[in-house]
């Protein structure tokens, strides 16, 4: 048996709530973070909805203590990772081996967008402190000096899975003894650049999102950050408020299908769900929750979905995806999701998935549309992305 | 963990060109020697892939190849920069058009996992498949992640790669940092010390595997990354507690590969480690990169596996320490011996 990796603290910043009571607050009451763009500047504006972070960079700057002129990525990864290492409370946190492993998917493009028109015209023009931070790896860097964290630090980009693969190589490192403590999660700001990819793409929805509804149209993108704070055994033992939930499995599957698109049996899907079954040693009947990936795009919903009833098929566990409240935050949404379901073993809750009317044809089962107060055990996390990176958590109450 | 098979994509055409008459570069960069990719990939594919997509897929195959192995149980690589001509492409476009008139393949392109993404779509390889894109640990990410997953028990093979590619706009841009000198002349890079380096690029893979096999190039003991250590002597020290335990002093390491890249302030933290032990370096190779370690690993592997050394004669390493710092923030050791 495997030593056990604990979770000892949460931070998540999100268009529902700037921290993890404001998001719970926001997954309790059904509020939904989409509306109008008002911070991020674009033709776009007032044609698509976006589920922004309701700052702007400088209310972000001052709340992380950095200056306003960084990344919107940078800010947002700082804010959360500071809230999950003071949720988690370790004494004594210099004695310990501890890493900062984060994901994102675009890094600094907030800023190099800007850069990008005057360096175009002329490639000695433009302010360099704009692209300075344009590396992926540099908003970790910033939120790791921050912490002061300098044991380990690394970023993964895996498209819209990133951060699930953050969580799970922290609890390697923490298994493999390379490390006691690690912040692991994720982080995207909304930028020009992948508003606009996916909206090359068409599968932006023009409405507020409908995951795993029949007349879905497409998805809403969103921004934040969530991080976990992962413990080894022996950490665990000096906590004043003692764990309640485990990483208990996980897995990453390729679908090696398409670039973008999903097979349309969920191949990949389908092997990182039971790969993470698998590793924790858990039945499909053990798990109380399914936080979907359900981006609310017609692809992906029927791939997961077709996967989730070739695996479920016995006995389907009420499943939500919550990005009806916080869109699609792509390389934050492991982070977010896996915050999200920490707290759903925490609370006791299990989120609706807002905004569903109609059943799916191709599926024999529904999402949950409303709160649920229940005991919940086992919670499933799927995160899916291009490059075919199909990622699962599971997360377990500790008994 | 063995290295079982070790293929490069780099400016120089192979590790017996670096005996008979290494390729070298004049100016602020090198390039990359680009195979004949229809050997490799289908010309269909080929068409729709950009430079780097191309370079790390050979890469890639060759490796596998090398390695006989048809499918690796985790594709795992590091990127600094990722797919840098289809960013550009992508972004210039958004710029030039006012966000109107824009294509999707180039966004769809422009993800840092593309290449990993599309090794496991040419191997049809449906197992783990992960992307480091940490600057000057990119690379010893994924190394260090196949490492996990072996202690896990989780895979016994692995293709890792390091890959990064120069385009016109990024090396306009990085060389508004001081970064590189004017008149460089790469195969004099290294004994020359002078402001500023020359940039690299390239793409290198590996097979690594848990068992040793015939064919292993050699068996990697141990790797460590120091992120922005306080003081130099905080590595060195670093390197010294790595050494034991690996029950090994200073005297059992014949050669020093090191990352040296002509620049005067960043070489001065080579000299910290300069002992009476043969040194060599890469970076007069395939230039200065944030992945360049990756080269760097390419090198030490083939020189355990064939028992010579480029520029050295007569010396038959059994014990290789690869030391690399990039900008003085990464480092990273690495301890190789002969199998």
């Amino acid at each position: 048996m495997s030593a056990p990796v604990y979770i000892a603290g949460t931070g998540v910043i999100t268009a529902i709530g700037n921290d993890t009571a404001a998001n719970l607050d926001a997954l309790r009451s059904g509020s939904a973070g989409m509306g109008p763009i008002r911070w991020l500047e674009t033709r776009h504006q007032g044609q698509l909805p976006v589920a922004e972070v309701k700052s702007s960079n400088e209310m972000l700057a001052e709340k992380a203590g950095l200056p306003a002129h960084f990344s919107r990525t940078s800010l947002l990864s700082t804010i959360a990772a500071k809230e999950a290492l003071q949720n988690a409370g370790i004494p004594d946190l210099g004695k310990w081996r501890t890493g900062f492993l984060s994901a994102n998917t675009v890094g600094g493009m907030d800023k190099t967008e800007n850069f990008y028109p005057a360096f175009l015209q002329n490639p000695a023009a433009g302010r360099l402190r704009e692209v300075v931070h344009h590396e992926c790896g540099a908003a970790t860097e910033i939120t790791a000096d921050e912490l002061g964290i300098q044991h380990y630090v690394t970023t993964i980009s895996t498209a819209c899975s990133s951060s699930a693969n953050s969580i799970f190589f922290a609890a390697r490192m923490i298994r493999q003894g390379l490390l006691d403590v690690a912040v692991a999660g994720g982080v995207d700001a909304l930028t020009r650049f992948t508003l606009n990819g996916f909206n090359t793409l068409m599968i932006l929805d023009s409405q507020f999102c409908q995951p795993f509804d029949e007349n879905r149209r497409g998805l809403n993108l969103g921004e934040g950050a969530g991080y976990v704070v992962l413990v080894s055994e022996k950490v665990a033992a000096t906590l004043a408020n003692k764990p309640e939930v485990q990483l208990s499995g996980w897995c990453n599957a390729n679908d090696a299908y398409h670039q973008t698109a999903s097979s349309p049996d969920g191949t990949g899907s389908y092997l990182a769900m039971q790969g993470a079954l698998k590793k924790s040693g858990l039945k499909p009947g053990d798990i109380d929750y399914i936080n979907l990936h359900g981006t609310g795009t017609q692809n992906n919903d029927v791939a997961e979905g077709t996967a989730i009833s070739k695996l479920f098929a016995e006995a389907y566990p009420p499943m939500s995806s919550t990005k009806s409240f916080t869109g699609h935050t792509l390389g934050a949404s492991g982070g977010i999701e896996a915050v999200f379901s920490v707290l759903s073993i925490q609370q006791g809750l299990i989120y609706p998935n807002l905004r569903w009317e109609t059943q799916m044809k191709e599926l024999p089962f529904a999402p949950v549309t409303t709160l649920q107060e229940k005991k919940v055990e086992h919670v499933l996390s799927n995160s899916f992305g291009f490059g075919g990176n199909c990622s699962s958590l599971i997360f377990s109450r500790i008994n | 963990m063995y290295i079982r098979s070790a293929a490069a994509v780099s400016p120089q055409a192979s590790f017996e060109a670096l005996f008979t008459g290494a390729a070298g570069y004049q100016g602020e960069q090198l390039s990359c020697i680009e195979p004949d990719y229809t050997s490799y990939i289908d010309p269909k594919l080929i068409r729709r892939m950009s430079r780097i997509i191309k370079m790390g897929t050979a890469a890639a195959v060759e490796s596998l190849k090398a390695a006989g192995l048809e499918q690796p149980e985790a594709i795992i690589t590091g990127t600094a920069y990722g797919c840098l001509a289809d960013t550009d492409a992508f972004l210039s476009r958004l710029v030039e058009f006012k966000e109107e008139l824009l294509s999707p393949t180039a966004f769809i392109q422009s993800t840092h996992n593309t290449v990993a993404g599309q090794i496991a779509l040419l191997l049809k390889c449906h197992r783990h498949n992960n992307t480091f894109v940490h600057k000057g640990f990119s690379f010893e990410s994924a190394l260090l992640e196949a490492r996990t997953m072996m202690g896990e028990n989780e895979i016994t093979t692995a293709l890792v790669g390091g890959v990064d590619e120069i385009i016109p706009a990024s090396h306009a841009l990085l060389r508004r940092f001081g970064l590189y000198r004017a008149n460089g002349d790469s195969l004099r890079l290294v004994n020359e010390p002078a402001k500023g380096t020359m940039a690299g690029e390239g793409a290198a893979f590996f097979v690594v595997d848990t068992q040793q096999s015939a064919n292993s190039l050699a068996r990697l003991d141990a790797l460590q990354t120091w992120y922005k250590p306080s003081t130099p002597n905080r590595v060195a020290d670093g390197i010294n507690a790595l050494l034991a335990e690996q029950g090994i002093e200073w005297k059992d390491i014949d050669l020093i590969v090191a990352g040296r890249n002509g620049d005067t302030g960043d070489d001065a933290l080579y000299d910290l480690f300069k002992k009476d032990i043969p040194e060599t370096s890469f970076k007069q190779y395939c230039g200065e990169y944030p992945t360049a370690t990756a080269f760097g690993l390419w090198l030490a592997s083939h020189i355990l596996h064939e028992q010579r050394v480029p520029g050295v004669e007569g010396l038959k390493p059994r014990r290789i320490l690869l030391y690399n710092h990039y900008q003085q923030t990464h480092h990273a050791a690495y301890l190789l011996s002969a199998c």
